[in-house]
């Protein structure tokens, strides 16, 4: 992260210092300030740290299928959803190490009992992709990145209902990490790799971490004007 | 080989709400007062540093506040002879860890008790008959009144800087408060904080569907304020991050923004964060306790000697303390006999999801963690029970917590979970939905407690706490009849659809994975009989007198309301018999 501001006084100031904050709703230019980055320059390629090359196919083709690109804003991969769950392997969730991982594993119970698999993050995701290409080949001729829209769109059906088998991991178990994950990845602040120029933010209207509403409290049903702002300062 | 550190007069475990007014209290009666925490310290400036605070994946999702499971958890079966299983991952309740416990990541929803709460058999007997209580219901009176906890639940609401609106002030009743509620001897310190459109939206409902609203009271400050320890908090913004999270603003109260900036520079206070208490240790009549063992940071055991030991953690913590210290006789739900976690509760969450028209714009990332607008129409024994045939009832409320998006973009049911159709119904949902929340009172049963766990261990080596509970008849029928009433609250609301959504229905088995409330209470009641309690009225051990257990384990049942203003009433009721009583002659304070 690039912003050291202690305070929130010192991070607002540098946000507004260009103007009244009535010009930010209409998407004037930027504030100049310490906080503020250069938007959106391309940089070099995302080069995955945990997923492998196979892996990383389905998950870019994956998070488009699951968030499309279309009229309210672009697809999950553009938006960095991969990057996103790359980047949480990597973190202690993706280790397993905010769970109880204690044994023996009865994962014979009843499912109210929560989740009893002795799989972390990493390996439901090592497991369930190669399980779920392997049926995509067995299936269609090809892996799941290499299906056509509306067989991806079939096959993404297929794994959400739990119908297929897999070999090494409930498959409707891997579809719900994978969908929990994207979701989080659209929605969680940039800093963690996914929702890249705010776009859900954008989307739906949230203004991210402007969380100073005191002057807003009491304008009932009224157009909230001002646009997103991350942790690490962009705006959109 | 363990280290013996000098002699304390007080030790406090753990580190919360509890210990905080425990410890400000026994060292203002000058005694040298010793905290224990498990967890790290925390605080403001470093756990609540904007705008770093403001991450939803870090703090909500993956709980950057609570407790570290892969350490300790519990394990969850559902009936008496099942296997039970660890609570793995986070779900159903989220328990608190670090200086400040829950209490740096709560809402601040600060309710009292409805007077007929404390006296709930006697009440129910009187009223509905001796056979009203279904068989293995084993709900109590707690061993104290409202009007002698009066004093207490004042005196918490101005620490805390609660902000809200009297409804009965020495019995005169007042507009714009809860009716239903017990007199209050003051009215909260700060007034309510102003509402949103959404509550606009059911406190208008809610009028017109012949309910009585008021302002609901939150221990989020309203205009700045200084409690009478001279610690200063200020006026809440509306960031719509609270529970889960820190309070930037210094306006949730916690113990670190009404207490420990006063007691942490006392020279007869000590805070040692990081220290894991294994057992409280006793001397060779079981009768006394001589102090307490913990395992520091470095990982050295160490036995803290005190005079007086009181147990300030987490209700289950509480519990299971008690029961690796071999303190009070455990529970068997097959005989009958022991004591040590009985009475298990939890609360029955459900909620009525408001649909309004579209171009409707709430705004809801203007939030709060505990402002907005309350009913207690179906609450306590504020209605008739006898034609309906159960005990209970529910606190309802709708409060905007924040718009918060991984968590906070409902979409209506059907719809599908992902594509296109999922993103233009996120995006068409968002501004124009609300919820009103249904947080229904639990009974206690026979078959529902607390022990320790056959074959689970903590990283110390120690048997995990296991949790026995499901959902009972009673609650399904309660929560059914709640989601009927507040329903016509939103048929006044003219909204475009709304929908119960209720945890608890007919057959419904209890379920970890989704969370519905952290109010676990039970375990170590209080009562007036050693042979069905295990703390007196004044919160002290029966079995060992010169331990005192604080919390919400002292709760004989749970009701609608969130618990924390009657734990922190609670715990100055019980300090004020340890100061005014028990310090004079220390012993027994209720004779068995």
């Amino acid at each position: 992260m690039s912003i050291t501001q202690p305070d929130r006084r010192g991070f607002l100031r540098t946000l507004v210092s260009a103007g009244p904050a009535a010009a930010l709703a209409v998407g004037a230019a930027p504030a100049v300030g310490d906080a503020v980055e250069t938007p959106e320059a391309p940089g070099p390629a995302y080069a995955p740290r945990y997923f492998t090359a196979a892996e990383w196919r389905f998950l870019q083709a994956a998070a488009d299928i699951l968030i499309p690109a279309d009229d309210n804003g672009p697809g999950g991969a553009t938006v960095g959803i991969p990057e996103f769950i790359d980047g949480q392997m990597e973190m202690p969730y993706g280790h397993g190490k905010l769970w109880f991982m204690g044994g023996p594993f009865h994962p014979e119970v009843e499912p109210e009992l929560g989740y009893q698999l002795n799989l972390v993050p990493r390996d439901i995701y090592r497991l369930g992709i190669g399980n779920f290409d392997a049926w995509c080949a067995k299936t269609h001729g090809k892996p799941f990145a290499d299906l056509a829209a509306a067989e991806q769109i079939a096959a993404m059906h297929e794994l959400e209902s739990g119908r297929i088998v897999f070999a090494d991991v409930p498959s409707a178990t891997f579809f719900g990490f994978l969908l929990t994950n994207t979701k989080e990845g659209f929605f969680a602040d940039p800093i963690y790799g996914g929702n890249k120029g705010m776009a859900s933010w954008k989307m739906i209207g949230f203004p991210g971490v402007r969380a100073d509403y005191m002057d807003w409290i009491d304008r009932p049903n009224a157009a909230y004007p001002y646009g997103p702002v991350s942790i690490s300062g962009e705006r959109a | 080989m363990t280290v013996t550190m000098k002699k304390k007069d007080v030790v406090l475990i753990g580190f919360g709400w509890t210990g905080a007014i425990l410890g400000q209290e026994l060292t203002e009666a000058g005694l040298d007062v010793l905290a224990l925490e498990r967890g790290e310290m925390r605080d403001t400036p470093t756990d609540a540093r904007y705008p770093q605070v403001i991450d939803e994946l870090a703090y909500s999702i993956r709980g950057k506040l609570y407790q570290d499971l892969s350490r300790e958890t519990v394990t969850v079966r559902h009936g008496v002879d099942d296997l039970a299983v660890p609570y793995r991952q986070h779900g159903s309740f989220l328990l608190g860890n670090g200086v400040g416990g829950a209490g740096l990541h709560w809402n601040g929803m600060h309710y009292r008790v409805l007077p007929e709460e404390l006296q709930l058999r006697t009440r129910y007997e009187q009223r509905y008959g001796r056979n009203f209580i279904p068989e293995g219901m084993t709900i109590r009176d707690f061993p104290v009144t409202y009007d002698e906890l009066e004093p207490f639940f004042t005196r918490f609401e101005y620490v805390c800087g609660t902000s809200g609106k009297a409804g009965n002030l020495d019995g005169r009743k007042i507009e714009g408060g809860n009716p239903f509620e017990g007199p209050r001897s003051k009215d909260y310190p700060t007034p309510p904080l102003h509402n949103g459109y959404g509550a606009d939206l059911v406190w208008k409902g809610a009028v017109e569907a012949g309910f009585h609203p008021y302002y609901a009271p939150a221990a989020n400050c309203s205009t700045p304020y200084t409690n009478p320890y001279g610690v200063r908090l200020g006026p809440c913004n509306f960031c719509g991050f609270c529970e889960n999270y820190a309070c930037y603003m210094y306006s949730k109260a916690s113990p670190q923004t009404t207490i420990l900036p006063v007691l942490l520079r006392k020279p007869n206070f000590e805070l040692r964060p990081r220290s894991q208490v294994l057992k409280i240790n006793l001397d060779s009549t079981g009768k006394k306790a001589t102090g307490v063992t913990y395992v520091d940071a470095k990982g050295r055991e160490i036995f803290q000697p005190a005079d007086l030991v009181i147990v300030t953690a987490y209700q289950m913590h509480n519990v299971r303390l008690l029961l690796l210290s071999g303190i009070g006789k455990p529970y068997n739900p097959k005989t009958g006999e022991g004591v040590v976690g009985m009475n298990y509760a939890y609360q029955a969450m459900g909620g009525v999801e408001v649909l309004l028209p579209s171009g409707t714009r709430l705004n809801p990332f203007i939030g709060t963690g505990a402002g907005g607008v309350s009913v207690d129409d179906v609450n306590g024994d504020q209605f008739d029970h006898g034609p309906l045939g159960f005990v209970g009832g529910a606190s309802v409320r709708h409060v905007r917590l924040g718009g918060r998006p991984i968590q906070m973009t409902p979409t209506v049911p059907g719809t599908p979970k992902w594509g296109s159709a999922w993103k233009s119904a996120v995006k068409d949902t968002y501004q124009r939905e609300l919820h009103i929340d249904l947080s229904g009172s639990v009974a206690a049963y026979q078959d529902v407690y607390l022990d320790l766990d056959p074959t689970y261990r903590d990283a110390y080596g120690q048997p995990l706490l296991r949790l026995t509970y499901n959902w009972h008849d009673n609650e399904a029928r309660l929560m059914h009849h709640v989601g009927d009433r507040i329903s016509e609250i939103a048929k006044a609301m003219n909204a475009e659809k709304y929908w119960v959504t209720n945890r608890v229905t007919p057959g419904a088995k209890y379920d970890v994975r989704f969370y519905q409330s952290t109010h676990t209470t039970g375990g170590a009641i209080m009562g007036a009989d050693p042979r069905t309690s295990v703390v007196n009225r004044y919160l002290q051990s029966w079995d060992v007198p010169n331990v005192f257990v604080m919390g919400a384990s002292a709760f004989p049942q749970n009701m609608g309301y969130n618990p924390t203003g009657l734990v922190g009433a609670l715990a100055y009721w019980s300090a004020k018999a340890i100061r005014e009583q028990y310090l004079k002659n220390p012993g027994p304070l209720v004779q068995a």
